[in-house]
This record gives structure tokens, sequence and C-alpha cells, in this order.
């Protein structure tokens, strides 16, 4: 703070060079890379006239990036479909692997030894194989299994029976192969939520009487929410782009839909745009969420929890403000 | 004469081919106030963790309210018994921890009544009346809304004593529950600790507080190395040990 006074002392700040000229150079850079993505440049093809018997020639413009194009299809049917679907295989995916992850992880601390390597060869087996690899393996399964059975082994009993092929269609195959694999991943991650929960948690849950269920769900995993939700909605969002790689099985999800359009207008640029615009709102609508979940379960862990952006933002506004109506002399006796 | 509150009888157990109780006897009154003293590593805090079957003992008998922990006599056969019915006996028994271990992710009031609830299946409003009034008790009606990690460790200390006076305990069990406190925060938990006494509950208490044990104790009990190496009123065995074990230790910590 400056003083108004004339006997004061007058504070010379430092000043940083080396930032100035690397804010200056970044600036150019970045208003550089704006200008090109909205630039527009010729189509390479002459449009000539004869005005008054003289011969004009031109090239007409057209948008480096095609925003026309993109524009078009960013919203036709087909892409928010394959938008739909690609949402969906997401949802689905990420169930099966936290659901069935939780319960590796729980197995993988059994006492039994043949729970704890159980779970341990599941996790060894589905991360040691490439997803895509598992995809083709699910979609194909039915080469190996008609139907699946399932009863007492040796014994004429049965519980369950699935014909494969008339339940397997492409989105379901698909869904199965990138939720397994998603499973091994999770397991991993909420093992270390679990690891993460100190010892004499359980032991008070378990000293005032509660079941190992009790204490695994009242006090173990709550906290264990804590550790296991950040790499979760790194999970989430790299699985909304792995589902793309299920336009290799058949399933015409986002990728798949583009690639069907662009295959028929050779428009290839344009369409991967829409693609990759959509996925990025759709990353940026997860983190958010993601921040909000994280605020839900640090409840207890931090004394003083952090402003959300949105009270930061408006924080931010109040100080710009009263600095504002201070310089003017106006002084509002709330310093910044 | 009543049966005893607990009884131990030649308990042992050992960790990993470790011997930690080598034939433990001890009897608890109901009414009185009981204080294991000794060394590091002698055993105190296995004992109580055994009482209460935190832990498993490998040998002896160890009878709680003349029932045996973990076990059941039928046919001169022992049943173990399941995970069902330890809670049960478990929920009887309130255990307080030197590092508090309260629910980070509760606040003080559900801390107190997630057990009454979960585990004994009184009405929300019923336990919350009765966290409220453990709450006075201790002195922490004003933070009933905070989490513990907005709390200093007595005030932790004291939540975690009306934790587990709201199961309804006939048995409290303390586990050095001073010792990870700054000094001055010691005495609002002794305080505490002392209306308890005075109230009628049987207590086990694990401690270096001597002068508690002097002041409040009817029976102390000085473990050495997983042996009772002496017991009997604070006032004498505190000031005139007879064992050269305990006038070494004690005057190591007086």
């Amino acid at each position: 703070m400056t003083s108004n006074g004339d006997d004061s002392v007058k504070v010379v700040p430092v000043r940083h060079y080396g930032r100035w000229v690397g804010t200056v150079i970044v600036l150019i850079f970045l208003a550089m890379v704006i200008h090109t993505i909205f630039s527009k440049v010729g189509t390479g093809v002459n449009v000539c006239a004869r005005v008054q018997g003289i011969r004009h020639c031109s090239q007409p413009l057209e948008w480096r990036f095609y925003w026309n194009v993109v524009f078009h299809y960013f919203t036709t049917f087909d892409v928010i479909h394959g938008l739909y679907l690609t949402l969906l295989l997401t949802v689905l995916a990420m169930t099966i692997g936290i659901v069935l992850g939780v319960i590796l992880a729980v197995m993988r601390r059994s006492q039994s030894r043949l729970l704890s390597s159980t779970a341990w060869t599941y996790t060894w087996f589905f991360r040691g194989t490439p997803v895509l690899v598992q995809l083709a393996f699910w979609f194909n399964i039915t080469a190996l299994y008609k139907a699946i059975t399932i009863g007492l082994p040796f014994l004429p009993v049965t519980f369950i029976h699935l014909n494969l092929i008339s339940i397997l269609n492409p989105f379901r195959s698909a869904m199965v192969a990138l939720g397994l694999n998603e499973a091994a991943y999770m397991s991993e991650i909420a093992r270390a939520g679990l690891l993460a929960v100190d010892e004499g948690q359980v032991e008070a849950a378990t000293s005032i009487g509660m079941t190992r269920g009790q204490s695994l769900r009242l006090v173990v995993l709550p906290q264990a929410m804590r550790v296991i939700i950040p790499p979760t909605g790194n999970e989430v969002i790299s699985m909304l782009k792995t589902t793309s790689l299920a336009s290799t099985v058949g399933v015409i999800e986002l990728l798949g839909a583009v690639t069907n359009i662009s295959a028929a207008n050779f428009q290839v640029m344009p369409l991967l745009i829409v693609a990759s615009i959509w996925y990025l709102i759709v990353t940026t609508v997860l983190s958010i969420g993601q921040f909000y979940l994280e605020r839900h379960y640090a409840k207890g862990a931090l004394r003083n929890p952090p402003p959300t952006p949105l009270q930061r933002l408006r924080d931010d506004l109040k100080g710009i403000a009263s600095k504002f109506r201070t310089k003017r002399g106006v002084s509002t006796g709330v310093s910044a | 004469m009543t049966t005893p509150m607990v009884e131990a009888i030649g308990v042992r157990k050992s960790y990993f081919g470790v011997e930690v109780l080598r034939g433990v006897d001890l009897t608890v009154t109901r009414g009185e106030v009981t204080c294991l003293i000794g060394p590091s590593g002698s055993g105190k805090s296995t004992l109580l963790r055994c009482i209460n079957h935190l832990e498993k003992h490998d040998a002896g008998e160890l009878l709680v309210d003349g029932e045996l922990v973990g076990y059941e006599a039928r046919n001169g056969k022992l049943y173990e018994l399941n995970d069902k019915q330890i809670c049960g006996e478990r929920a009887q028994i309130g255990m307080v921890f030197q590092r508090f271990n309260l629910f980070q992710h509760l606040t003080v009031l559900e801390n107190i009544t997630i057990g009454q609830i979960r585990v004994k299946g009184i009405k929300e409003e019923a336990a919350i009346a009765k966290a409220r009034e453990l709450l006075a008790r201790v002195g922490l009606d004003s933070k009933e809304r905070h989490y513990p990690a907005q709390l200093s460790g007595g005030q932790q200390q004291r939540v975690a004593i009306a934790r587990a006076l709201a199961m309804d305990p006939k048995l409290m069990l303390f586990d050095e529950p001073t010792s990870a406190l700054d000094p001055e925060l010691v005495g609002e938990v002794l305080d505490v600790m002392k209306d308890l006494a005075r109230s009628g509950m049987t207590m086990i208490v694990v401690t270096h507080e001597m002068n508690f044990a002097k002041e409040v104790a009817n029976t102390v009990y000085f473990l050495d190395q997983g042996l009772i190496e002496e017991f009997g009123d604070p006032k004498v065995v505190l000031t005139s040990p007879s064992s050269p074990r305990l006038q070494g230790f004690l005057s190591k910590v007086l």
C-alpha cells in the first residue's frame, strides 16, 4: 500500500524483466495461434470475370479450419446420437469398473489367500493386455462360447443360461470389455483409498460394536472416497476417450459417427474437429462435477474448505471494485 | 459375592513367536477403577485389547461379566463366536484410544450418534438427545457441529469418551488416554475420567499418570515383560513398592 503523505518513503517494487519479456513472447504467440485458427485462405480455384473488357481474377476465401463445415455437422442427428452412445458407454463401463474394482480391492485385503491372490491375478491379467485386444476378444467371444451356463460343476444343475450370440451386440461386448478392463485399474485406486484410512478408524468402529461390513460402509469407504475421487475422475475422462476404440468393433459412437460421415464426404479434418470439440465439452463438464464431488468428500478433512471458483471469482471482482474505488479517491475503508 | 466384571486367569498372547502376555491373572471388581502401569512393551495395551477382543488371546481364560470373551462353552467344548456375536459383546464395552480415533468425516454429534443408531437401533431423535446430554457432561455442548480436525486433542479425547459412553457400556477401557496430549490439555481429560469414576463406572485404565492412579484407582497392577509383578492398593503399591522392578520403574517416572 502506498501512502499519500508527502514525507513518506516511496517503495519501488523489484522489476522482473525476464517475466515481462516472456509475457510479450507468449502473447505474440497466442495471437498468432488464434489468428491462424480463425483465418481465411484462398481456395486455390481462380474465379475470373470480364468487367468492361478487363479480366478480373480472384480466389474466393474460405475458413482455414472449415468452421462453416464444422458448424454444419456439429449438431446433426448422427453426431448427437454418437455422442449419446459415447456417454452411455462411458457411464456403463465406469459403473461396472467401479463396482467390480471396489469388490476386488476388498478381496485383495482379505485374510483368505485364495481371495487375495484371485484379485491380484485379475488385475495382473486385465492390466497386462492392451484394451484394444480385449475389445476384439469380447467382440469375438462367441467363437469360443456360444452360450454361458452357470450351474454346479459336474452336476446337472443350471442356474443361469445365457445365449451369447443373441445377447452380445457390438455395444454390449464393448461395454463388457471396457468395464472389465477398468475394474483392474479401479481396484488399485480403491485399494489405495482403503490403505489411506488409518487403522485406528476400524478399531474405533469395531469397539462401538460395528460389524466388519458396517465399519467398511460407514467409516472406511466414506473416508477413502477423498483419496479415491481424484484418480477416479481421471479414469472417467480417460474412459470417455477410450470409448472411441469401440468404433473398431462396430459401435457407432462419436468417433464412429464422424468417421462414417467423413468417409462419405471426404471432409476428414472438419469432422475430427467436431468430435474433438464435443470431447472437450464433456471433459470440461466432468471436471467441474469432480471439483464439487471432491469438496463434498473433503468434509472434516480440512479445517477450512477452499472456495469454489464462483466464490473466488466473486471475491476477485469485489477486490478489483474496491481497489478501483479507492483509486478514484472514494476510500471504502476495506483494503484489498 | 457377585461375579467380578473382568477376570483373567493365566492369559497368554504372542505375536510372531514373541510372548507379550505370559500368564496374566487379574480381577476387576464392579464399580471400581483399575489402573495398569508398567514400561512400554510390558503388555498393558495388549491385555486391554484382549478384554475387548480386538486381539485374540492364545491361552488362559478371560471372562467379562462372568462370560468368556470370544467363546461360548457348551457341552465341554469351546465354540468360537461369529463376527456378529463378538460385536454384540464389544458394544457393551467402551474403549478410548491413545490417538482418539474419532471418525474424521463425521461431526462431533454424528460421531456420538452413529453407534447408537446403527448398532443399537435407537431412533435418531433419541440418539441426538442422548449425545447432547453426554456432550454437556464432558463440557463440549457448543461443539456439536464441529469436525474432529477442528478440535484440540483434549477436546477430541473428551468427544471420544462421550462416543464410548453413548453405547451405555458396563465397562470402560482407556488405552493411554492422555499420552498423545499436550501437557496443558491432560487435566481436562483426567477431570472427565475422575467424574466418570465417581459415578460408579467400572474402568480399566492403562496410564502413565501416577497421580491419577494414586488418586482415583482402587487397584493398581504393575506389568513387566508380560507378567503381573505387583498389584494392590495404589497408596501402598505406588509409595512403598516391594518388587525391585517396580521400584526401578517408579524412580524413573516420578
